[in-house]
């Protein structure tokens, strides 16, 4: 087991701290509120010489994706981060990070989309990009932040996919907790030296990356990375193993958290999980059963699991911290919901749209989602979809 | 519905849009999309190949210094050899494909 340091950092001077020691080849990054600090601080680790890092200050995300995926398919090990309306101009260039396969991790803080601007949490950007093919982690606090980088780097170069740890912006990024890091040398060793497949510094073995690949090829590419998500499931369990091994600290696709023997259940990710949790855990004391499903891997998303975890659950909600603006359900609704269906589970679950642009959550509001719940196993129905905490 | 067809299927391709080997450009044969094409005028020409130097496509064929012919199966007709032709009158000039094959069918016969 690893010797462990109690320390207090900030989400995003965890994420930084991670980076340290994973001391990858290149960061290009551009800054954005409130991811900005992750490369701000590590942009001070290359000054002081504590990385070995090449930093490459850029113009723009289009241009930090673009220049990460110049150094990941040169055989750079490579991360960045970003937020909101930077992964939101990212995101072209995100889609070619996954189609060439490109193990680049990014540290993502969720943060709302314009317009309005809005510069605090909620999961519109992270969940605008969920179909581009990158692996998507979500934190609930700034220890799972700095495991999940640590975690990350293995996912993303093992499964060949690019990967996205995110936290919540300000909630987790801004807010100081106690956590403990590793050595630096135990970091290392369990990230281990950067696996190369192929990559353009070959000389040995020159490949060509990025063709033009039309009606002949595109679709068997694309069949590829549909079935490496499938795949990464496996990859992301295995290294959650390893780093328990080592580290002692547990971690799924999700964590069930008092769903044992729970007839209500909110299914949510991200910082609101742990107020969900004190919720549950105050219902509990009054003898009700809650418990809270807490989504740690979105991409790809664990249907099977989720809807195995949740099958004996007389009444389950979903909190969406975003929405699809399609006049129905947000988005984790409708994954949880398709899960529910595919396993032939018949259940209403209503969807609560919550938190948007940094909206508080307060305890009294995740009572009322489990009240809902009670009033649905007491044979009354509810609307589909609400909108938490919204002023009339 | 699917045509049958040898190409290699998304289990066996190489992952990620890779195409493995170097100098693969060389099977693309960017020569049949031209519109126009240069065509060379000996007696104008000086060999002083700058023709040669500003061609994007390699597709100027030389010799012992010396001007040869223009690789039409590369040549896209860009025009841009013609353009820097450095020679009072130009050694170079482009003509319209449909004109240049009317031209080959009249010489062959």
């Amino acid at each position: 087991m690893s010797k462990i340091n109690v320390v207090a950092r900030t989400g995003n001077e965890a994420m930084a701290e991670a980076m340290r020691q994973i001391n990858p080849d290149v960061v290009a990054a551009y800054p954005i509120t409130p991811a900005t600090e992750i490369v701000q601080i590590f942009a001070s680790y290359v000054s002081d010489g504590l990385v070995d890092t090449e930093f490459v200050p850029v113009e723009s995300e289009h241009s930090a994706m673009s220049a990460c995926i110049g150094s990941s398919a040169a055989g750079g090990r490579t991360m960045t981060g970003t937020s909101s309306q930077g992964l939101a101009l990212m995101a072209e260039i995100l889609y070619v990070a996954s189609g060439l396969r490109l193990p680049i991790v990014l540290a993502e803080v969720n943060r709302a989309l314009s317009s309005p601007i809005n510069i605090h949490c909620d999961h519109s950007d992270t969940m605008m990009v969920r179909d581009a093919g990158w692996i998507q982690i979500f934190s609930e606090n700034a220890q799972e932040a700095y495991d999940n980088m640590v975690q990350a780097v293995k996912i993303a170069e093992t499964a060949a996919l690019p990967t996205m740890v995110t936290t919540d912006g300000f909630i987790i990024s801004h807010g100081m907790e106690r956590i403990e890091i590793f050595e630096d040398k135990d970091v290392k060793d369990f990230v281990g030296p950067k696996k190369l497949g192929q990559y353009l510094l070959n000389l040995e073995k020159p490949i060509t990356l990025g063709a033009l690949d039309l009606q002949d090829y595109y679709f068997e590419h694309r069949r590829q990375l549909a079935e490496a998500m499938i795949d990464s499931k496996n990859i992301i369990l295995d290294v959650a193993k390893t780093f328990k091994d080592k580290f002692g600290r547990a971690y799924g696709l999700f964590e069930s958290y008092k769903l044992d023997d729970a007839d209500r259940a909110i299914v949510v990710m991200g910082s609101t999980a742990g107020t969900a949790k004190v919720v549950a855990d105050g219902l509990r004391a009054k003898g009700i059963k809650a418990g809270v499903l807490k989504l740690r891997v979105f991409r790809p998303f664990p249907k099977a699991e989720v809807a195995e975890a949740l099958k004996n659950i007389k009444a389950v909600a979903v909190m969406d911290r975003s929405d699809t603006i399609s006049g129905h359900e947000g988005p984790l609704a409708l994954e949880v919901k398709a899960a529910l269906f595919d396993s032939n589970i018949k259940k209403e679950v209503p969807d609560y749209i919550f938190g948007l642009g940094g909206r508080e959550v307060r305890l009294e509001d995740i009572e009322s989602v489990y009240k809902d719940l009670g009033d649905i196993i007491d044979g009354k129905s509810k609307d589909r979809v609400t909108y938490l905490g919204v002023r009339e | 519905m699917a045509e049958k067809t040898q190409k290699p299927g998304w289990k066996s391709l190489p992952k990620g849009d890779v195409i493995e080997g170097g100098g693969t450009a060389r099977e693309f044969k960017t020569g049949d999309w031209r519109s126009e094409r240069p065509v060379h005028i000996p007696e104008k020409c000086i060999h002083c190949l700058t023709c040669w130097i500003y061609c994007p496509d390699s597709a100027i064929v030389t010799k012992d210094g010396k001007f040869v012919a223009f690789d039409y199966k590369y040549c896209k007709g860009c025009g841009i050899c013609a353009h820097e032709c450095p020679v009072k009158g130009k050694a170079i000039k482009m003509v319209s494909e449909k004109e240049a094959k009317k031209n080959e069918k009249i010489c062959q016969k």
